[in-house]
C-alpha cells in the first residue's frame, strides 16, 4: 500500500447525540417557531442531520421582547465582574464541549474537522475569555465617561464559520451589557442551538441571548425590528448594503462585516517555501469561504513562473475529501446554490480567457465539491479578478514595481485584507500603509486574535470587531446616551425589500457576483462615511 | 579571489557557478537564496505532525522506520563488545519476531569500523540490498576542531578499515565567521578522502549541527554549500548538541533537497540525528518526507533516523500492534 495515502481517520460521531428537532431559544426557553420548519443537511454527503423550528413575526417580536425585559431588569445593571463570571462561565463550557461542538460544525458547515477542532472552537472559547476580562473595565480603558451598553442587539451571522462568528458578535455585546438576538444561517444553524444549551448550563439569566432560526426573511423582520438598539451584520455587501439602507435614519447602530477580495502580494526576496504555504492557506483555507481569503496573488513577474509551479505541486498534495476525516485538508462547499456560484465564476474565468487548472484528486459522488482551483493568466478586467467568488479559487496576476503592487491591490470596490510577502522590512512597512484594507498581514495570513481589530474598507464594510474597538461598537458614553435617545426616529412601517433579500446563506457568494455592477454603481453614497473610518482606522492601527 | 585548493572543486559546484568557485561566487550564490521565515516554517512542521496516522498505514510506517535507522553508538566508552552487541541488535532487532526488518547501518567510532565489519561478516553490504552498512563518524566528531591533515587521516582510516559511509561535521566555527570557503574546501577534501581503494567513494553525510548554527538562514545556506561540496547526504546534528534534529529543521533541507532535484535531477540523502526517540516522532518525519518529496524518497539511500534508542520503541510498537497489548521494556533487548 501507499503511506501517503493514509487509512482513513474518521473523527467519531458518537459524542454527538443529535435530535430530531430543535426549537427556536427565546426567553432561556427551547419552543417551536411558528414558520415552517426547515431541515439542515450536511454538505459533505447531503443527507439530512436534523429539522429545525423557523420563526416568523411574531417569534421576532417574543425574542426581541424577551431580550428589552432582560436587558432592563437584570444584564445592563449587573454589575461587570459578575457578567464577566457568566461569560468565563460560557467560554470554558465551550472548552469542555470542544470536540462535540468540532464534529457538529464539520458536518453542518462541510469544513474539515481538523480546522473547527484546531481553528474554529479555540478561536470560539478564546473570543469569550477575552471579553469577559472587558466586562468589569468598561469605565477604566479609554471608552469615555461611564459607558453603557446599546439595549438590544440584533445579529445576523454568515454559514462559513456559524460559530466563530456567534463568538464575534455575542461575547462583546454581553462584556458591553446588551442583550442579543442572533439569527444563524439557514444552511448552519446547528452549533448556535448548541450553544443556546451551553447557555442553560452557564444559567444564564434568561432572554440575555435569544437564537432564532429561520429564512433569510425572518433575518430582515429581526433587524428592522422597532425594538433593536444595534444590528451587527457579517456575510455578503448586497445584502450589507440592503441592511444599510433599510435602517437609515433611525437610532439603530449598526456594524457591517461583509465580502473582500483579498490581494496576496508576493515579491521576489520572499521566503519562498513559507510563501507557497501562505498562498495556500490563505486561498485554501475553509473551502476559500472566507471574507478575507487571500483570493488575489499579485505575485512580482520575475518570480512568477517559479512561484506558479510550486504552488501547483503544493496543491497536489491538498487532501480532498470526508470533513470528519482528521487528515482532510479541504472539505465541503456549504452549499448547492453557493457551488453553482463558484462553477458558474469560474466558467466566465475559463470564457475570459484565463488558465484553470487544479490537481488531479478525486471528489466523492454525493454532496457539494469543488477541487482547489487557481486561474493563471488574468488580468484586472477579468470577472475573476474582480468578484468575490467565495471558494476555493485563486486568481494569480503579476506586477513589475511595489507601485504597481499596491494600485492593482487596492484596485478593487473591497476592502477588508491583504497580506505582503517580502523578507525586506522597510518595504514591508512602506507598503502596509498603503493599502487600503482592514487587516495586512505580513509574512503570514489568516491570522486571527480577539485582541486584534477586524474590519474592512469601502464595500468591505464598516465598524471593528475584535479588541478594543469590537467592545466599543456596543458601547455609548454616558451622556452621549442621554443626548441620543430624544430625536429617535420611528422605524419605516414597512421594510419590504429587506425580507426579501437576507438570506446570508445564498447570498453570500451571489449576493457579490450578481450585485457587483449595482454595487460598484451605488458606491458614491457610503464613500463619506468609508473615508471617514477610514482615517479613524489608521490611528487605531497605531 | 580564488582560493589555494588541495583538490579541484566539487563538479556540482563548477556547474552551479559557472566555473568561478571563488569565496566571492560561492557568497554571492549563498546570499541570493530566499530566505526563510521561522514561524511559517514552524507552522508548516507543525501541521504535518497533525496528520494522523491509523492501524494500516502505521504497521508499514514501523517496518520502514526500522529499514532507514542508523543504529548507533558513539560513546567515550565503546568497546568493540558493545559494537558487536549493536550489531547483533542490527542484524536480529527482535529475537521474538523474526519478521522484523534489519537497520540501514551501524553507525560507530572510527577505530570501531572493524569490529563492526568482522561482526557483520557476509550481512555487511548495500542496505538497499537488505544488508547492514557501516558507517563511521569522522573529521574530529563531535567538535571538528582538529587540523585539516588529522580531519583527513581520520576519514581515510575509517575508509580504510571498510567504512561504508563517513558522517563528517562541518566547521561551524568557520561557518560562523563567514568563511564559507574554507567549509566548502573542507567538504571537497574529506569527499576526496572517501576514496577506497577501489576507486568508487564512501557515501559522505555532512553533520552542520543545526543547534549551534542557530538559525533557519544559517542552516538553509550550510545545507546548499554541503550538496554543492558534493555531500551524498545532509544531516541535521551530532546528537552531542542541544537542540539535535527537530522538524522545522529536517522540513527546511528536505525542501533544499526538492530544490537541488529540481535544479539538477540529483538525489540527495537526509538524515535527522538525535533526540528521535518515539515511534510517533519517527512517523511524523516520515510523514514530512512523504509530503515534501514524496515516498520514493523514503529509502536507505536517501533518508535515515540517526538513533539509538529509537528502534525499541518502534518493536514495542510493532509488538502492540501484532497482540493487541503493550508489553514493556524487559520485552525488547537493550543493546
Amino acid at each position: 500500500m501507499s503511506f501517503l495515502e493514509y487509512a482513513p481517520a474518521p473523527e467519531s460521531t458518537s459524542i454527538l447525540k443529535l435530535r430530531d428537532e430543535y426549537g427556536l431559544f427565546i426567553d432561556g426557553e427551547f419552543t417551536e417557531g411558528h414558520g415552517t420548519p426547515f431541515d439542515t443537511i450536511a454538505p459533505s454527503t447531503g443527507k439530512k442531520l436534523a429539522t429545525m423550528s423557523a420563526a416568523d413575526g411574531s417569534d421576532v417580536d417574543r425574542a426581541v421582547a424577551a431580550a428589552r425585559r432582560a436587558h432592563d431588569t437584570v444584564w445592563s445593571r449587573m454589575p461587570g465582574k459578575d457578567r464577566g463570571k457568566y461569560l468565563f462561565r460560557i467560554a470554558r463550557l465551550v472548552q469542555e464541549r470542544a470536540r462535540e461542538l468540532a464534529v457538529a460544525e464539520s458536518l453542518d458547515n462541510g469544513k474539515p474537522i481538523k480546522e473547527t477542532r484546531d481553528f474554529d472552537i479555540p478561536t470560539v472559547a478564546a473570543w469569550f475569555f477575552y471579553y469577559a476580562g472587558w466586562a468589569d473595565k468598561l469605565d477604566y480603558a479609554g471608552l469615555g465617561k461611564d459607558p453603557r451598553a446599546l439595549g438590544v442587539a440584533a445579529q445576523v451571522i454568515p454559514w462559513n464559520f456559524p460559530l466563530m462568528m456567534l463568538a464575534w458578535k455575542i461575547a462583546p455585546a454581553l462584556a458591553a451589557g446588551n442583550t442579543v438576538v442572533l439569527k444563524p444561517a439557514s444552511t448552519t444553524p446547528l452549533t448556535a442551538i448548541l450553544f443556546a444549551e451551553i447557555l442553560q448550563q452557564a444559567d444564564l439569566p434568561k432572554g440575555v441571548v435569544n437564537i432564532l432560526t429561520g429564512p433569510g426573511s425572518m433575518g430582515g423582520q429581526l433587524v428592522a425590528h422597532e425594538g433593536v438598539d444595534k444590528v451587527a451584520f457579517t456575510g455578503s455587501t448586497g445584502v450589507g448594503q440592503t441592511i444599510a439602507r433599510a435602517i437609515a435614519g433611525q437610532r439603530k447602530k449598526l456594524t457591517l462585516e461583509l465580502g473582500g477580495k483579498g490581494a496576496n502580494i508576493v515579491f521576489d526576496d520572499a521566503p519562498i517555501e513559507q510563501a507557497v504555504e501562505g498562498v495556500v492557506n490563505g486561498i485554501f483555507f475553509n473551502q476559500g469561504q472566507v471574507c478575507c481569503a487571500g483570493s488575489r496573488l499579485l505575485v512580482q513577474e520575475s518570480v512568477h513562473d517559479e512561484f506558479v509551479a510550486r504552488l501547483k505541486e503544493r496543491m497536489q498534495t491538498l487532501r480532498v475529501g470526508d470533513p470528519l476525516d482528521k487528515n482532510t485538508d479541504v472539505g465541503a462547499v456549504n452549499s448547492a446554490a453557493q457551488l453553482k456560484t463558484i462553477t458558474d465564476l469560474v466558467a466566465t474565468g475559463e470564457a475570459e480567457g484565463a488558465e484553470a487548472w487544479a490537481p488531479d484528486c478525486e471528489l466523492p459522488s454525493e454532496g457539494f465539491w469543488f477541487r482547489p482551483t487557481i486561474f493563471t493568466n488574468v488580468s484586472t478586467s477579468h470577472t475573476i479578478a474582480r468578484d468575490e467568488i467565495f471558494g476555493p479559487v485563486l486568481s494569480v496576476l503579476t506586477f513589475r514595481t511595489p507601485a504597481e503592487a499596491i494600485a492593482k491591490a487596492n484596485n478593487t470596490p473591497y476592502g477588508l485584507s491583504a497580506g505582503i510577502w517580502s523578507d525586506k522590512g522597510s518595504r514591508v512597512l512602506a507598503l502596509a500603509d498603503k493599502l487600503k484594507a482592514g487587516v495586512v498581514w505580513t509574512n503570514t495570513f489568516n491570522k486571527f486574535d480577539p485582541t486584534s481589530p477586524f474590519g474592512g474598507y469601502k464595500e468591505s464594510g464598516y465598524g471593528r470587531e475584535g479588541g478594543l474597538q469590537g467592545i466599543g461598537a456596543y458601547l455609548q458614553p454616558a451622556a452621549a446616551d442621554a443626548a441620543a435617545t430624544p430625536p429617535a426616529v420611528e422605524a419605516p412601517a414597512e421594510t419590504p425589500d429587506i425580507t426579501e433579500v437576507v438570506d446570508e446563506s445564498v447570498e453570500a457568494g451571489t449576493g457579490a457576483a450578481s450585485q457587483g455592477a449595482a454595487a460598484g454603481d451605488s458606491a458614491g453614497t457610503p464613500k463619506a462615511a468609508a473615508s471617514a473610518t477610514a482615517t479613524s482606522r489608521k490611528k487605531a492601527r497605531k | 579571489m580564488t582560493m589555494e585548493r588541495a583538490v579541484a572543486p566539487a563538479q556540482r559546484a563548477v556547474d552551479i557557478l559557472g566555473g568561478d568557485v571563488s569565496e566571492t561566487a560561492l557568497r554571492g550564490y549563498l546570499e541570493g537564496l530566499p530566505g526563510v521565515d521561522a514561524v511559517g516554517l514552524e507552522q508548516r512542521a507543525a501541521g504535518l505532525g497533525t496528520r494522523s496516522i491509523k492501524t494500516s498505514s502505521k504497521a508499514w510506517a514501523l517496518d520502514r522506520i526500522i529499514e532507514l535507522i542508523d543504529l548507533t553508538t558513539l560513546e567515550g566508552a565503546d568497546t568493540p563488545g558493545k559494537v558487536r552487541s549493536l550489531v547483533a541488535k542490527a542484524l536480529v532487532p527482535d529475537p521474538a519476531d523474526r519478521t522484523a526488518p534489519r537497520v540501514a547501518a551501524v553507525c560507530v567510532y572510527g577505530d570501531m569500523v572493524p569490529h563492526a565489519v568482522q561482526a557483520l561478516g557476509a550481512a555487511h553490504g548495500d542496505p538497499d540490498q537488505g544488508l547492514v552498512s557501516v558507517a563511521a563518524v569522522a573529521t574530529a566528531f563531535p567538535s571538528g576542531r582538529a587540523s585539516r591533515d588529522i580531519k583527513l587521516a581520520d576519514t581515510r582510516d575509517a575508509v580504510a578499515h571498510g567504512a561504508d559511509e563517513i558522517d563528517m561535521v562541518i566547521d561551524r566555527g568557520a561557518f560562523l565567521a563567514g568563511r564559507w570557503g574554507q567549509v566548502f574546501d573542507e567538504i571537497v577534501a574529506v569527499k576526496e578522502a572517501c576514496r577506497k581503494a577501489d576507486g568508487t567513494y564512501a557515501h559522505l553525510k555532512v553533520i552542520l549541527e543545526t543547534g549551534e548554527l542557530t538559525t533557519y538562514d544559517n542552516v538553509k545556506r550550510a545545507s546548499v554549500l554541503s550538496i554543492l561540496a558534493g555531500g551524498d547526504f545532509i544531516k541535521t546534528s551530532t546528537g552531542k548538541v542541544a537542540p539535535a534534529a527537530t522538524l522545522p529543521v529536517t522540513l527546511l533541507m528536505l525542501e533544499v533537497v526538492r530544490d537541488w532535484h529540481r535544479l539538477s535531477g540529483e538525489r540527495i540523502g537526509v538524515k535527522p540525528a538525535g533526540g528521535i526517540r518515539t515511534s510517533k516522532d519517527a512517523i511524523k518525519y516520515l510523514v514530512t518526507v512523504a509530503e515534501t518529496l514524496g515516498e520514493e524518497w523514503l529509502v536507505p539511500h536517501l533518508f535515515r533516523f540517526g538513533a539509538s534508542s529509537l528502534l525499541n520503541d518502534v518493536l514495542l510498537q510493532r509488538q502492540k500492534l501484532k497482540t493487541g497489548a503493550y508489553s514493556g521494556p524487559d520485552y525488547v533487548t537493550i543493546d
